[in-house]
């Protein structure tokens, strides 16, 4: 979003430069002083947030039995992922079609928690189904197939979606 | 004109900021929350990607957020100040600058923090950050560091050092069109007119398909071309402005000069051709304001007074039209609509709002307050303080869910837990024994390794034997012995077989013992691990419903107390945003009075001019 932001700040910002500033209608120090105080709720906001996070992470999804599942994205430049369907011990528990924006976000290094939720300790399998395209625009599909186990301790996967020449899907902890 | 540079040069670098840190942070714990924090971060979606930040130092540091003082890094910086809070980005790369961090990181928060004060239009603090950026710098970042240096220079007050940074930046791809621009701009100021001329002149002659280059060589042109028109170089004005082109946020001034260029030569029939364009564009635009005018002057000055008058009624009547715009606008303004258009704005998080609030009626009106810095911000705010009430008010709803999830759960639990806590006390007991016995028998296996007792390994058999064997030899007292030889000689026979047998099956029987209790060790551990598990979901039991009440008891008071501070702050932000608006409309207003009211005397002078234009030509006849 920032590019786009840019450019249209930019835009905004070369059409009106020879116009006067407007603060001096809504005295600067009025403007100043609310700001700071609009940072400090952000804060105090962002710091509930956390709380929050945290707080339903322990009632919904304990340590004892959670899981996670991120995707993530290794070789950006050759494979676009349009949708992703994961299957937990043979059930659909998360499905997403990916928008542009969020494929940009995979694509710059950001992982996607697409999955959170409740296991027993144990063996599971867990199965990704993704479909795309490849370098070329040829449209592809492939399906992974992971076992794992869950102890006590919360467990976090990472399935790393890749070129579709190569393993395409891998999964990481 | 610093808004620009401010501007542009902040805009330019937070996307390889951004990769450049996450790079470093996958070799860190809670990557995954980081990564995370990123993936929102990449989308714009800055408050999520600093919950997942945050969340991720909790976690890694096992305790309750701090503050900012604790956040690594550049990334945090940028978080923050994407968001817009600059107090708590300047205290992130305070911490990296005053951190143990190489060279070249320090010196690209410095550059950070000086691109922000610089846009807070705090130029002094930028200028000693920039100062102590010493020895290697980033790649990524060095012409934008450049740049920052040459428009701090020119905003306080040394254009010839701007010149001289600029000069060596006329060939940074990244920065076209601005370098040079800027660049023409600080000759001027520092008194090389000519110069400055010059090189707006060629700033006005890049060739480029990129937008942002192309707006920039427009404003090189429009400035140029309107220092001519001061100067009454009316050809070389035209010839300047007329390189703008026709659609751009630069195009309706420079139609508007580029008329007054020619009508300054008293060649009205060319000045005609872009007022004329220039008057069927949106009436809101002060230019085509002024055009409306401007056209029908142009015809009476070719002597076509019927037409400039026809022209001067439709002027009186678009402005009338814009007033009635206007005055609905300044209505729907009291009434709150400016706010709810916001609301909107911010329900459907909309990226590009200043372009949609453009179509509004209430905010018709606006564009230019909108372009302001201040108004932005005063925007930004309300649209952040209507996120954060919504999503206060969703916690305080979370909160409510979350409480009837633990009484649920006390309700299915709590009558369990008396059977369950027997069950463990039995289980706990069998361990301990178990324990217990399983020492003491390690305890003797032990000691016999120093001092064999083969005794203690005799089997429960010949125990038995042993015990019989001991009560005939009690019985048998030294004056039976003499009487029973023969028996007392079978009992010592007896009693000799039983000590052959231990000691000679020593060995066997002590490895044997030494397996079984390992055998045992094996038990016990699978006993331990029973016992364990069932504590730790007896744990996992009591705490999903147990020790949560104060904690939720403090979130609750204080999304209260956010709650109520938002409410406040969003009321403050509204009312600000709403003298601004009705100020610049009032503004607008009074500017289309004044023109309605020249258009009045000028067409009732037309009418006066065509008049007298008849009566001369019937004389004539």
């Amino acid at each position: 979003m920032f590019i786009l932001s840019r450019r249209f700040i930019l835009a905004i910002a070369l059409g009106l430069l020879s116009f006067p500033a407007y603060a001096g209608d809504a005295s600067k120090e009025q403007l100043k002083s609310l700001d700071e105080q609009v940072q400090e709720i952000k804060a105090e906001t962002l710091n509930l947030a956390v709380q929050m996070r945290l707080l339903e992470e322990k009632l919904l999804y304990p340590s004892t039995t959670q899981v996670a599942v991120y995707v993530s994205l290794d070789d950006a430049q050759k494979f676009r992922p349009d949708s992703i369907e994961i299957q937990l011990d043979g059930k659909q528990v998360a499905q997403h079609l990916y928008t542009a924006r969020e494929l940009e976000a995979l694509q710059k290094g950001g992982m996607q928690r697409i999955y959170v939720g409740n296991i027993a300790s144990g063996d599971h399998v867990l199965q990704v189904l993704v479909a795309g395209k490849a370098a070329g625009g040829a449209g592809v599909r492939r399906k992974g197939t992971f076992k794992f186990r869950k102890d006590a301790g919360p467990r976090l996967l990472e399935v790393r979606l890749a070129e579709p020449d190569a393993a395409m899907i891998s999964l990481r902890d | 004109m610093p808004r620009l540079y401010v501007l542009f040069a902040c805009l330019l670098l937070t996307a390889p900021a951004l990769a450049a840190v996450g790079a470093e942070l996958n070799n860190r714990p809670h990557r995954a929350e980081y990564d995370e924090a990123r993936y929102y971060a990449h989308q714009g979606e800055w408050f999520e990607a600093l919950i997942r930040f945050d969340a991720g130092q909790v976690r890694s540091g096992g305790s309750a957020p701090k503050g900012p003082a604790r956040l690594p890094g550049l990334l945090a910086g940028d978080f923050a100040l994407s968001y817009r809070m600059d107090q708590r980005a300047e205290a992130a790369l305070q911490a990296v600058i005053d951190g143990p961090v190489p060279e070249a990181v320090r010196n690209e928060a410095l550059f950070r923090l000086a691109q922000m004060y610089f846009r807070n239009g705090r130029t002094k603090e930028a200028l000693q950050a920039v100062r102590r950026i010493r020895g290697s710098v980033p790649a990524a970042i060095r012409a934008d560091l450049a740049f920052l240096r040459a428009n701090i220079a020119l905003d306080s007050g040394r254009p010839a050092e701007a010149v001289a940074i600029l000069k060596d930046l006329q060939g940074e791809k990244s920065l076209e069109g601005f370098s040079a621009y800027n660049l023409g701009i600080a000759l001027l100021r520092s008194g090389s007119e000519q110069q400055g001329r010059e090189q707006l002149d060629r700033a006005g002659r890049i060739d480029s398909s990129d937008r942002a280059a192309m707006a920039i060589r427009d404003k090189a042109n429009l400035v140029l071309g309107e220092r001519l028109l001061g100067e009454q170089d009316f050809p070389a004005a035209k010839k300047v402005l007329d390189r703008v082109r026709l659609s751009g946020p630069f195009s309706n001034r420079s139609l508007l000069s580029s008329g007054w260029a020619d009508a300054s030569q008293e060649q009205f029939g060319n000045a005609l051709v872009p007022w004329s364009i220039l008057a069927e564009r949106r009436a809101a635009d002060p230019a085509v304001q002024e055009a409306l005018l401007a056209v029908p002057y142009a015809y009476g000055r070719l002597g076509v007074y019927s037409t400039a008058a026809g022209k001067y009624e439709a002027a009186l009547q678009a402005f009338g039209g814009e007033i009635a715009r206007l005055d609905a606008s300044l209505a729907g303004i009291g009434q709150g609509a400016l706010l709810s258009s916001l609301a909107q704005v911010e329900a459907a998080r909309d990226v590009d709002w200043m372009v949609n609030l453009r179509e509004r009626p209430e905010t018709f009106y606006l564009v230019d307050l909108m372009a302001s810095g201040e108004f932005q911000e005063s925007v930004n705010n309300y649209l952040d303080l209507e996120q954060l009430r919504k999503k206060l008010d969703a916690w305080a709803g979370d909160l409510a869910a979350f409480e009837d999830i633990l009484r649920l759960r006390s309700a299915y639990y709590e009558p369990l837990l008396p059977a369950i806590d027997r069950e463990f006390r039995q289980l706990d007991g069998q361990v301990r024994l178990r324990s217990e016995q399983r020492n003491r028998i390690a305890g003797q296996l032990e000691a016999m390794e120093r001092a064999p007792r083969p005794d203690l390994l005799m089997t429960a058999d010949e125990r038995a034997m042993s015990e019989q064997v001991a009560g005939w030899e009690r019985m048998m007292t030294p004056e039976r012995r003499k009487i029973t030889p023969q028996l007392w000689h079978r009992i010592r026979r007896l009693r000799g077989a039983l000590v052959w047998n231990i000691h000679a099956d020593y060995d066997r029987r002590f490895a044997a013992a030494r397996a079984h209790l390992r055998e045992l060790d094996h038990e016990l551990g699978m006993l331990i691990e029973q016992r364990r598990s069932f504590e730790q979901t007896r744990q996992a039991v009591a705490g999903s419903y147990q020790g949560h009440g104060d904690a939720m008891g403090r979130l609750r008071q204080r999304i209260h107390a956010a709650q109520g501070t938002v409410r406040a702050l969003s009321a403050r932000q509204g009312q600000m945003l709403e003298s601004m608006a009705v100020k610049e409309l009032t503004r607008r207003r009074d500017r289309l009075e004044e023109l309605r009211l020249k258009a009045r005397f000028a067409l009732a002078d037309s009418y006066d001019r065509a008049g007298k234009a008849g009566v001369r030509g019937k004389g004539a006849q």
